[in-house]
Formats: structure tokens, C-alpha cells, sequence
């Protein structure tokens, strides 16, 4: 095996393995096992980050068995930056749920046997979250892609039911039936594709895939299914509830890195699988799509009284920004640039979206509930928090200098290069918009409070980790040449770019 | 038409009623087992596939996708049993909130 091919087994072998041991040990064990596999993550994850800039795009048949029947991977920029987002997240939430959860149970609180199952609960499904997360990236077939997907789904699903409430448990079956409808879908439309083709590899697909009527059924139950999952609007509905009632390390995981990535099963397939199936036709629905949730989402956002929701019904308008690529299908200079701008967008929102939740999750376990109203004055309980929670809002809105902001001007170029003048106006009418529901939390939080806080000790720990994320999301616009040149390795976008020579 | 392709037929029409089912019926349960009808119906059509191998033997692909989606499907419906009978009991001592009015039925 090749050394990429090591490092990446140990990817995704590293959170499975820590997982299994948190999960059989159990008791105290979790947050070592977790801290063990973030160790792993990000050492495997420079030295295949030091592999590929030398070799470029690597690909690996795990144990020797390749597709069909074995599993096999392969990684390239796209893949990379997906790593890069899930170890700067996966490492943020795990500093996090350290504090969220505590080691043990504090000798001044008393026994509660559900707090102390999510305490136990939380890292083992965790970790099978991260090793799906990695699989998923690494997936070099399109059956290993619905595994990955599955795998992830369900530890998403018991993450959800940690909450101890029935509106949790509700929002966690909920997301599981929309869930397994979507990857259904998706199944359905690899048993098409094999048996038009009779190959799983993506690679080999690029080839052979041309726009016959199977291939584009195939298609549209596999966009289908992935658009469910992803919560693009109109199928949003099962995310608000969920993201909004789970825990806010949970939260931060679901919205930022979950949702994430299963837009990157979507992008995989178009610009790899289906570069020469797609239709621009197709694509410009998409985008019309992806337009819509940002203005329905935002304005939803705009309307909570919860400080959870709002930021739930934020993600389903972020989602929007993703699927405006789909509108450059076809415009072969423009279509490069533009996924570029929405992959980076991703990455930063990924850290900003993090931040948010877990700055809502302290001020939550400070105020004892996350009732915008009653927020008056938690500024000077919680000023770390607080500014996190506007720093994040400042990637979001696309302020310079965040990461948000390069993502949103690659995007806005692209726009303006194709004469996608609705795109453009989207983007920063979407921008006016994030402004609208950051503003409001950060308003109450520096007034001043007439009453005295009856505030509760936030571990130190939560306040950093969302402080650390936030400042990624920041930092992603200071240094924005170093991700955009990962991204190029093996070229992701060549297959769409030259869309247009060869229909 | 040839007995393989009646069978993969019937595994869509089988993915179409079970999807059917999973939009119009509010029950979880019933939601759940038309979820599982989806699943029987891609199984069914993935084994169809596999008639189509020359050489006189089935093509195995296949077969082991529909093997790793039962093990799939087994572990999901699983969780989804669990989940309904914690919808439905409720918990103990945790009265459901205002959130609860938010889930709607």
C-alpha cells in the first residue's frame, strides 16, 4: 500500500477504532479515546496533505480489494479541504463537549441518570460521526458513498436523541425517516447506474457516463435523495427541529460538518460522475432552489424568538450559497471559479456555523435558556461568547476579512464573469439578510439589564473552543492562497470545466 | 419482456407504493414499515440486475449490495423502533415543553 493509501485508512481506521474502544470500555474513557483520535486525525491528515502536494491525486485499493467488490479510495483537493474542514470542526467540538459534558459528575450536582447516559452516549457516537465523515470524503465509489452516508446518518440520528426530551426524540425520527427515504432514493439510483454501466468506481464512470434516459433517472433520484438529506429548501423541514433541540456540541456537528457533507455527495457526483450527464437546464433549477432557501431561510431566521432556531433556520439559508454553483453548469471559465468560491464558502461556513452554536450553547448553559428576549445584558456575562457569536455572524454576512467574504467575492466574480446578474444580487441580498439575524442577539447582549443576573459557571473551555472556531472562520479570509491551491490538486473541476469542448 | 425485468419492474412499482406510504400516513410506525417497503423494492430491482451477467453465472456485485443494504436496513429500523417507543411513552419526569407544540403531531 502506498503511503497516501496509509494515511488514509488511518483517517477513517482512527475515529472507528478510538469508538469502539469508548464504546466497550465505556465510563470515563470517551473523551481519551476522543482526544487519542483527534491526535491521529490530524497527523494523518498532514501527511496526506504532504503526499498529495508532491504525487497529486491518490487513489487506494483498501487490503488490495478494489472496486466493485472491495473499498476503494481516493482523494484529490476537493477531498482534502473536506478533511480539513471536519479536523478543524471535529477538533473544535471535541475541546467543547470536554467542557459541555464534564470529565465526571461535579460532587455539588446531583445524580441524573439521563445527563449522565448523554454524557457516556455522546463520544462513541461521535466518533462513528467523524469516521463516516471520513469515509464519505474518501469514497471512491458510489456504493462505498452510500455506506459512508449511512453510517453517518445513523450516528447523526442517536447524537439527535441524546436530548432527553420527547421533542428530541420526535426531531431525531424525523430526521432518521427523511434520512433513509433520501439515501432509498439514492440506492435506487446506483442499482440504475450499475446496471446501465456495471462499474462503481467514480472514476470509471466519468468515462463511461453519457446522457442516456437511465442515466439521467439516475441522476435525478440520486440528486433527489442527497437534496433531502442536505435540506435544501423545499425539504427542509425536518432540520430546524432537529439542529435546534440537540445539544449544542451536537448542534455545531449537524449543521456545520453533517450537512456539509452530504452536499459534497452531491458535488461528487456532478462534477465527477455525471460531468457529462448533467444539464444546465438542470443545474439552473438548483441554483433557482438554492436562491430560494437563502431568502426563505434567513427571513425564517429573522423571525425566531429562539436563539437556536435562529441559528437552525440560518443553516437552511446557508445550504442556499452551496447549491448557487449548480447555475455555472456549462459556462466552462466562470463554472472552475465559482465552485472554487463555494467550496471555500463551505469550509468557513463550516467554522463559523460551529462557532455559533457552540457560543449559543454556553450562553444557554450561562442563562439557563436561549429566549432571545431574556438575553438583555449576557454580553458581560459572557463576553468571549459573545464576540465569538459576532465574529461568526461576520463570516456569515461575507464582511472582509473572513473566509465567508473570499468564498462569496470568488462567487460574485464568477457571477459577474457569466452575466449571472440574479446570482450576484442573491449573494448579497443573502449577506443584508444574515445581517438581520446576527444583529439582533448581539444588540440585546450589549444592553444594559436592569435586574441582577442569576447567571451559571460556563466551563472556561466552551468560551475558547467557540473563540478558536470563530477566529478560523476569520483567519480563512487572511489565507485564503494556501486552501485555494490544495483545492487544485488533481484538478476536481477539470471534468466540468471541459464540459462544453466534448457534450 | 424477460422474468428479470417483471422483477425489477415490480421492485419500482413495490419503491413508488412504499413512498407513497411514507408521504401520506401520519402514523411513525406505519411510515417506518413503508420505509422498509422502499428498501425491499431496491433490493428487488439490484437482484434483477444480477440475472444479466454473461456467461450463465449471476453477476455477485449486486448480491453483496443488497446483503450490505439489509444490514443497513436491519440497524436503521432498529434505531427507528427505539425512537418511536421513546415518542410515544414519553420520558419520564420530562414533561414535554413548548417546544413540544413546534413538532406539531
Amino acid at each position: 500500500m502506498s503511503a497516501s493509501g496509509a494515511w488514509m485508512v488511518s483517517l477513517v481506521l482512527a475515529p472507528l477504532l478510538a469508538a469502539s474502544i469508548a464504546l466497550v470500555v465505556g465510563r470515563r474513557s470517551g473523551p481519551y479515546a476522543a482526544l487519542a483520535a483527534a491526535a491521529a486525525i490530524v497527523c494523518s491528515l498532514a501527511g496526506l496533505i504532504g503526499q498529495l502536494e508532491r504525487h497529486g491525486a491518490a487513489a487506494s485499493a483498501v487490503g488490495g480489494w478494489g472496486s466493485p467488490l472491495g473499498i476503494q479510495l481516493h482523494a484529490d483537493g476537493l477531498s482534502v479541504l473536506m478533511l480539513l474542514m471536519s479536523a478543524l470542526v471535529g477538533v473544535g467540538v471535541t475541546a467543547y463537549a470536554w467542557g459541555y459534558f464534564g470529565l465526571a459528575r461535579r460532587r455539588d450536582e446531583p445524580f441524573n441518570a439521563a445527563a449522565s447516559r448523554a454524557r457516556e452516549s455522546f463520544w462513541p457516537l461521535w466518533l462513528f460521526a467523524w469516521g463516516g465523515l471520513h469515509a464519505l470524503f474518501l469514497s471512491g465509489d458510489i456504493f462505498n458513498l452510500y455506506v459512508a452516508l449511512e453510517l453517518l446518518t445513523l450516528s447523526a440520528v442517536g447524537l439527535i436523541g441524546l436530548a432527553n426530551q420527547r421533542t428530541a426524540s420526535f426531531a431525531a425520527l424525523r430526521y432518521l425517516l427523511a434520512s433513509l427515504v433520501g439515501s432509498l432514493f439514492y440506492l435506487l439510483g446506483v442499482a440504475l447506474l450499475y446496471g446501465e454501466y456495471a462499474v462503481l468506481d467514480c472514476q470509471r464512470l466519468l468515462e463511461l457516463v453519457q446522457g442516456t434516459r437511465a442515466t439521467t433517472c439516475a441522476l435525478a433520484l440520486m440528486t433527489l435523495g442527497l437534496m433531502l438529506k442536505t435540506a435544501l429548501f423545499p425539504l427542509h423541514f425536518w432540520l430546524p427541529l432537529a439542529h435546534g433541540n440537540s445539544p449544542a456540541p451536537v448542534s455545531a456537528l449537524l449543521s456545520s460538518l453533517v450537512v456539509t457533507a452530504c452536499f459534497y455527495a452531491i458535488l461528487r457526483l456532478w462534477c465527477t460522475v455525471f460531468a457529462n450527464a448533467g444539464t444546465p437546464g438542470a443545474g439552473m433549477l438548483l441554483a433557482l432552489l438554492g436562491a430560494a432557501a437563502i431568502v426563505y431561510g434567513s427571513l425564517q431566521a429573522i423571525c425566531q424568538q429562539r436563539l437556536k432556531m435562529l441559528i437552525a433556520y440560518s443553516t437552511v439559508a446557508q445550504v442556499g450559497y452551496l447549491f448557487l454553483g449548480f447555475a455555472f453548469l456549462g459556462r466552462s471559465a466562470s463554472a472552475v471559479l465559482a465552485w472554487q468560491g463555494v467550496v471555500y464558502y463551505a469550509l468557513s461556513h463550516a467554522c463559523a456555523k460551529g462557532a455559533m452554536f457552540l457560543a449559543a450553547g454556553s450562553i444557554m448553559r450561562s442563562a439557563g435558556h436561549d429566549q432571545l428576549e431574556g438575553l438583555a445584558g449576557i454580553g458581560k456575562q459572557l463576553p468571549v461568547s459573545v464576540f465569538a457569536f459576532g465574529l461568526a455572524g461576520m463570516s456569515l454576512m461575507g464582511l472582509p476579512p473572513s473566509g465567508g467574504f473570499v468564498g462569496k467575492w470568488l462567487l460574485l466574480r464568477a457571477a459577474l464573469e457569466a452575466g449571472l446578474w440574479w446570482v450576484a444580487v442573491t449573494i448579497l441580498a443573502g449577506g443584508l439578510l444574515a445581517a438581520g439575524y446576527t444583529f439582533p442577539l448581539l444588540e440585546r447582549a450589549l444592553a444594559n439589564r436592569a435586574e441582577p443576573w442569576v447567571a451559571r459557571r460556563v466551563p472556561r473551555g466552551m468560551e475558547l473552543a467557540s473563540l478558536v472556531l470563530a477566529l478560523c472562520a476569520v483567519a480563512l479570509g487572511l489565507v485564503a492562497a494556501q486552501p485555494l491551491e490544495l483545492l487544485e490538486i488533481g484538478a476536481p473541476f477539470q471534468p466540468l470545466a471541459s464540459q462544453e469542448a466534448n457534450p | 419482456m424477460t422474468t428479470a425485468q417483471f422483477y425489477a419492474l415490480c421492485g419500482v412499482v413495490l419503491f413508488a407504493i412504499g413512498f407513497h406510504g411514507v408521504v401520506t400516513r401520519a402514523h411513525q410506525l406505519r411510515k417506518l414499515l413503508s420505509v422498509n417497503v422502499m428498501g425491499s423494492g431496491v433490493f428487488l430491482v439490484l437482484v434483477a440486475l444480477a440475472s444479466r451477467a454473461t456467461g450463465g453465472h449471476p453477476d455477485p456485485v449486486p448480491h453483496a449490495m443488497v446483503l450490505t443494504g439489509i444490514v443497513v436496513a436491519i440497524s436503521a429500523t432498529a434505531v427507528a423502533l427505539s425512537l418511536v417507543r421513546r415518542v410515544h411513552e414519553g420520558d419520564a419526569g420530562e414533561a414535554p415543553g413548548d417546544d413540544a407544540r413546534e413538532a406539531g403531531p
